[in-house]
């Protein structure tokens, strides 16, 4: 290819780069530019009309009530998610409790050990795909396994499906935060004569420990506001209940039933729902950043 | 001096003696057959077994995913032998959905989600390369960081709030506005007949869009960032214009990982569930309307599984969960591939 003749143009081509020319590139250059920014504002507007929206309507219908009160009975006024909060405390503590640490060692399988084999690829491959597995289908999965079994709804069987939810993220970034440990720190510790367990527990993860906290913290956000899989296996329940062989209520779960609903008052609640979701979610997300990089959590180096 | 008696040490346990020379352990106190630090390490352990059973341990957690994938699969199939026997291939291709004479056929559903996710394509790949575009090549650098942090904070609103949003803004809106205007401009296709009541396929789309917009910008700013500067350097050293550098030097040489992208976008498109259940009307018919009611193939489940009565239901159900999981398996995969072939620094693209 290099070596093709560059082929001689006499001087008269019409083809060489007149004014018009010029001027017709430089204004397909604008037009695109143009078009660029344009497409950027037309994807920031949707987000500032939602978050305005949850902040409009939302922040005016909460109050106390809504963190202290259990949803009420149709046709009264007042009422509030307490049950549903914590609801969502509970399952997502089962959730996390299951998920994070076969995600965390699935990724310390895939960086320390699976490196280079087929398996470690087959794996890391299979996780990229499970991730986009719909969470609906997530739902019945459960649904078929625990659920129709024991013939009733339970928290239990909402973790799980949460916790499958999580393993994937939790162990792609554990992988990808692991694989930014410099290989001389394992050495080094391989070579004062630490075992390959030790080195990859207290070395390895701790090193990589800010960013994987991090990840699981998106993982966490990411299942927290999931709904299609709760559906059929948490159920959602309108009273306190802390049991996890029973339906349990979760925010999202009353979100949607809320705002599906013919009545005003209950979608202020789903509005004000929606709105200490994403504030939850944003408050849990940005303490455990802070917390990773402040060095409270934070390993060696 | 110390440097030397314990290069003496590492040879293995049972040739130790014989072979580490004289000289070097004169000055430690071996007079027995094994030197101090060789006796340290041998009442130490090798830690072979802890070795073995940690890389176990976490081996079996990794199979782990393996068994999740292959343990959904079998699941599906075991509930949904009913329907799979009763309709075989031909539940994919009829349009009846009758629970109550038992009669049951995916295809309005198929339709939808098709109809739907195709729809969402079309409105967010452009958006998203203008603004993978903008991200990597246009903006001033200072407006960088904010406006990425924006565009994934959208990634991370769940469902369930783009639908809530969806029925209290984006219904009324279509119903009163957007709609009536789409008429006037673009009756004349055919597309925009009938009834509008805010909810329906277009609807659905457009919220669809706006969810797989972060996914599909992220990931192509992502790949567009892979592209080597020399590319760019050598295009604009050509005399190009900025336009025609991104086209000839990035999206040419980017082109599989976008596709890769897109994909990606199209198999989120396909499992989203909650906010399309909320605007899309669920009523199983094939209409050439955009404005008229549809269903998707997760929505079907979302709203119906809980209340199925009867095995055959329940069992036709769960089928089209399980064609759902295959096909975004399928597309996922393809997808993640093509991500993988570009961003991994793969062989050359030659063309």
């Amino acid at each position: 290819m290099s070596t093709r003749p560059i082929q001689v143009q006499p001087l008269d081509d019409p083809r060489k780069p007149s004014r018009a020319n010029v001027a017709r590139r430089m204004i397909a250059d604008h037009i695109v530019s143009g078009l660029a920014i344009l497409a950027t504002i037309l994807v920031l507007a949707p987000l500032a009309a939602i978050l305005f929206y949850l902040l409009y309507k939302g922040a005016s219908s909460l109050n106390l009530a809504f963190f202290t009160h259990v949803p009420a009975p149709v046709g009264e006024e007042g009422g509030g998610m307490a049950n549903a909060i914590l609801g969502s405390g509970v399952i997502l503590a089962l959730a996390s409790l299951m998920g994070i640490p076969v995600g965390i060692a699935a990724g310390v399988y895939l960086s320390e050990f699976g490196r280079g084999k087929f398996l470690g690829n087959a794996i890391r491959f299979t996780a990229d795909v499970l991730n986009g597995v719909p969470s609906i289908v997530m739902g019945i999965s459960i649904y078929s396994l625990v659920v129709k079994p024991q013939h009733h709804y339970s928290a239990l069987a909402g973790g799980i499906a949460l916790a499958i939810m999580m393993i994937p993220t939790v162990t792609r970034t554990t992988e990808e935060m692991l694989a930014t440990v410099p290989l001389a720190v394992r050495e080094a510790a391989l070579g004062l004569g630490v075992p390959k367990w030790r080195t990859a527990l207290s070395v390895s993860l701790r090193t990589a420990s800010p960013g994987i906290i991090t990840g699981c913290m998106l993982a966490f956000a990411r299942v927290a506001g999931e709904t299609a899989p709760l559906l059929f296996t948490a159920f959602g329940n309108q009273f306190w209940s802390f049991r996890l062989d029973e339906p349990i209520a979760a925010l999202p779960l009353q979100i949607f039933a809320y705002a599906i609903s013919p009545y005003d008052e209950w979608h202020r609640l789903a509005w004000a729902g929606a709105l200490v979701l994403i504030a939850l979610i944003m408050i849990s997300v940005t303490l455990v950043r802070i917390f990773a990089n402040r060095g409270m959590l934070k390993g060696g180096s | 001096m110390s440097i030397d008696r314990e290069h003496g040490a590492p040879p293995p346990v049972q040739a130790a003696i014989p072979v580490v020379p004289a000289t070097e352990e004169k000055s430690s106190t071996s007079s027995a057959p094994l030197s101090a630090v060789r006796e340290f390490l041998n009442a130490r352990g090798s830690g072979r077994i802890a070795d073995n059973s940690f890389a176990a341990l976490m081996l079996i957690c990794a199979c782990s995913i393996f068994l999740i994938v292959l343990f959904i699969f079998w699941i599906l199939i075991k509930n949904s032998h009913l329907s799979l026997v009763a309709f075989g291939w031909k539940f994919f291709t009829r349009e009846a959905w009758d629970p109550v004479s038992g009669d049951f056929g995916a295809l309005p559903f198929i339709y939808g989600t098709l109809v739907t996710s195709l729809l969402a394509l079309a409105m967010a790949v452009p958006l998203a390369l203008g603004v993978a575009i903008f991200l990597t090549e246009l903006c001033p650098r200072p407006l960088r960081a904010p406006i990425s942090f924006l565009s994934e904070l959208l990634a991370a609103i769940p469902s369930v709030v783009y639908g809530l949003w969806a029925v209290f803004v984006l219904v009324p809106l279509m119903r009163d506005t957007i709609g009536p205007f789409l008429v006037k401009i673009l009756g004349w296709t055919g597309l925009f007949e009938g009834a509008n009541f805010g909810v329906g396929l277009l609807t659905a789309s457009i919220i669809l869009a706006i969810m797989i917009l972060p996914i599909i910008s992220s990931l192509t700013r992502d790949i567009m960032r892979a592209v080597p500067d020399s590319q760019r350097e050598a295009v604009l050293a050509l005399g190009a214009t900025r336009w025609e550098m991104i086209r000839i030097g990035v999206l040419r040489n980017s082109r599989i990982g976008i596709v890769g992208a897109v994909m990606l976008g199209l198999g989120r498109a396909l499992g989203e569930t909650m906010a399309v259940t909320m605007v899309i009307g669920n009523h199983p018919d094939i209409g050439k309307s955009l404005f008229a009611p549809g269903y998707t193939l997760a929505s079907v489940i979302a709203n119906e599984f809980s209340e199925a009565t009867g095995d055959l239901y329940y069992s036709a159900l769960i089928e089209i969960g399980l064609a759902l999981f295959l096909v975004t398996i399928v597309v996922n995969a393809i997808a993640r591939l093509m991500v993988w072939a570009v961003t991994r620094g793969a062989p050359a693209r030659t063309s």
